[in-house]
């Protein structure tokens, strides 16, 4: 029998369907996706190459792309530091209100952005809740901005630390307990490396989602050209003086950096996660 | 390397946990420590998330309930959300079709690209929402690929509805889709190919198999697609033109609303979606706990 069987060669069987989903999924992301992104490289291409260069090294320009960098990535490494230590209180502590909290680490994905701008705006202004205590500005700040993206930014590193905890192996921390090691030295050793491809990925998911948020900034930003204007403000400004060959030059600057930050972070999470499984199965 | 544009949560296999009442204390943090951990933790989620959402409901009842009911039932109030509500009737079933039908084309069949159909249906995800509105402005407005031929032909795209319905579709094409595939690839396809086999039609094996597989989540997907439909508001932004009582959806009224320093009418507004978001939320906890007590 068994020869037989081995004899007969084996096609992998295959579902109903492939040409139909094929066609739609291939129809659906052509005709909304790739079409309409393409017109961005296919515009920037139909500007001069020294019209172009004026456009996205003009000192305006510049300081959008700093501000947008700077505030993303403070606002990212916030969200990395407290959202790991609130999925760390969620998964490992039992306190009243827990659930709750829990459940409402979601409302930045759930809330609209511009109710999220105009609700942080009224807290942080002078005379809000909580700006009234603070002798400085904070809405209509750099300050603000980071505010805002802190709060976009926060279930990204909370909902991919929060699984890995999850299903982290008490028996791992018992045996280097035994071994003689203290709380510190487990949690550095042996629980902090099995959460650092998790906290890289929020990291990444906060940061590429603040580099391109618009709708909770340009309310508590302030938006002066130079001081708290961000790259999508730009793009936007320029859209509405109908001064298309900017906003697109732009745009095509922002598409071309977020692309190399993902794919650079890519990298280095598959060369970490290599290292990290090699360590394990030695 | 992981072939996707954004990169998936490292995955971990479930291990069933032991509940030890006995834990060692070498494998707890002193008191000291976990108090403050969860100080930290409450005052930050606190601060952030519960004292503006606290804020939107305070400042919107600020000046009686009269004012609140007037200003959500205003008739530019009520256009916007008529407008909000057929996008999402649009939109979402959409978006909820092109979820279904390129999770299962990912998860049941095997083919070449397949990494790049990833990358591709992710990089909505990828791309701010301005230029996402800017893509469509540079395809349908005056000055566009399409433009004249439009204006010559009367119809209108850009500052009215289908550029709207355009610019949220873009925005919104990951959600289901990303939600499907992961659960359908590690669910596997054993039953439907015992369901083809045994002569049921393609058909018949999605509704009567892989639907009831997949169903929470896919709610779960719709869900989150519909919260951030009713919300986007860069994207439209855009493409709306800010029309009053025409081309505004819900985040325009607002913006709209407070630029015009009338706050309380602004967060009346802001707190009627503030409501649906709680809703989002309450409702993916109760997905979340039902999936958990089928699995156990």
């Amino acid at each position: 029998m068994t020869i037989l069987f081995s004899k007969k060669r084996r096609r992998p069987f295959r579902l109903p369907g492939f040409s139909l989903t094929l066609g739609f999924t291939i129809f659906y992301v052509s005709l909304l996706i790739l079409l309409p992104l393409s017109m961005v490289i296919f515009h920037t291409l139909s500007l001069n190459w020294q019209n172009f260069l004026a456009i996205i090294t003009d000192s305006r320009a510049i300081s959008a792309y700093k501000l947008t960098l700077s505030t993303s990535f403070i606002a990212a490494l916030l969200n990395v530091i407290f959202g790991t230590i609130i999925a760390w209180v969620l998964v490992r502590y039992q306190f009243f209100g827990k659930k709750f909290l829990d459940g409402i680490v979601d409302l930045p994905f759930a809330l609209p952005t511009a109710v999220a701008g105009i609700a942080l705006t009224s807290l942080y202004a002078n005379n809000g809740w909580i700006g009234q205590f603070f002798s400085f500005k904070i809405a209509f700040t750099p300050i603000g901005i980071i505010i805002a993206l802190t709060f976009i930014g926060l279930p990204f590193v909370v909902r991919t630390v929060q699984p890995v905890l999850d299903s982290f192996r008490t028996e791992e921390e018992e045996a280097s307990a035994s071994l003689g090691a203290n709380r510190l030295q487990t949690f550095s050793k042996i629980i902090f490396p099995a959460m650092v491809p998790a906290i890289l990925t929020g990291f990444t998911l906060a940061f590429a989602r603040a580099l391109g948020e618009y709708g909770s900034i340009v309310f508590i930003a302030g938006n002066l050209p130079f001081k708290t204007e961000i790259t999508p403000l730009l793009i936007m400004t320029k859209l509405e003086q109908y001064d298309y060959a900017g906003a697109t030059a732009i745009a095509f600057v922002m598409l071309l950096a977020s692309f190399i930050f993902l794919f650079t972070m890519n990298g280095l999470q598959w060369l970490i996660q290599r290292k990290y499984s090699l360590n394990r199965s030695r | 390397m992981s072939a996707t544009l954004l990169p998936e949560a490292p995955k971990q296999q479930k291990i069933p946990k032991v509940h030890n009442p006995k834990t060692p204390t070498t494998t707890k943090e002193p008191l000291i420590v976990q108090w403050t951990l969860i100080g930290i933790s409450v005052a930050f989620l606190s601060l952030f998330l519960l004292l503006p959402l606290a804020m939107i409901f305070i400042s919107a009842l600020q000046k009686g309930v009269v004012v609140y009911v007037e200003a959500i039932t205003n008739s530019e109030a009520l256009s916007a959300i008529k407008l909000t509500l057929l996008v999402v009737l649009i939109v979402v079933p959409l978006n909820t079709l092109f979820g279904i039908l390129s999770a299962l084309l990912i998860s049941h069949h095997h083919f070449k690209g397949k990494s790049l159909l990833l990358t591709l249906i992710d990089l909505p995800f990828a791309v701010s929402p301005v230029i996402a509105g800017l893509i469509f402005v540079l395809i349908f407005g005056a000055q566009g690929l399409f433009g004249e031929w439009l204006l010559n032909h009367d119809i209108y795209v850009i500052f009215a509805l289908p550029g709207i319905v355009l610019a949220t579709l873009f925005v919104t094409v990951p959600f289901v889709a990303r939600e499907l595939i992961p659960l359908m690839q590690s669910q596997g396809q054993a039953e439907e190919e015992a369901s083809h086999s045994l002569g049921a039609s393609a058909l018949k094996t999605f509704i009567y198999i892989t639907l009831p597989k997949i169903k929470w989540g896919l709610l779960y997907g719709i869900i989150l697609c519909n919260a951030r439909v009713i919300g986007e508001f860069g994207a439209v932004s855009v493409v709306s033109g800010h029309i009053r009582g025409l081309t505004n959806t819900m985040p325009l009224h607002i913006e709209v609303l407070y630029n015009e320093y009338q706050f309380t009418a602004a967060f009346a507004v802001a707190s009627l979606m503030s409501i649906l978001a709680l809703l989002t939320i309450l409702i993916k906890n109760v997905i979340e706990w039902r999936s958990k007590e089928v699995s156990s």
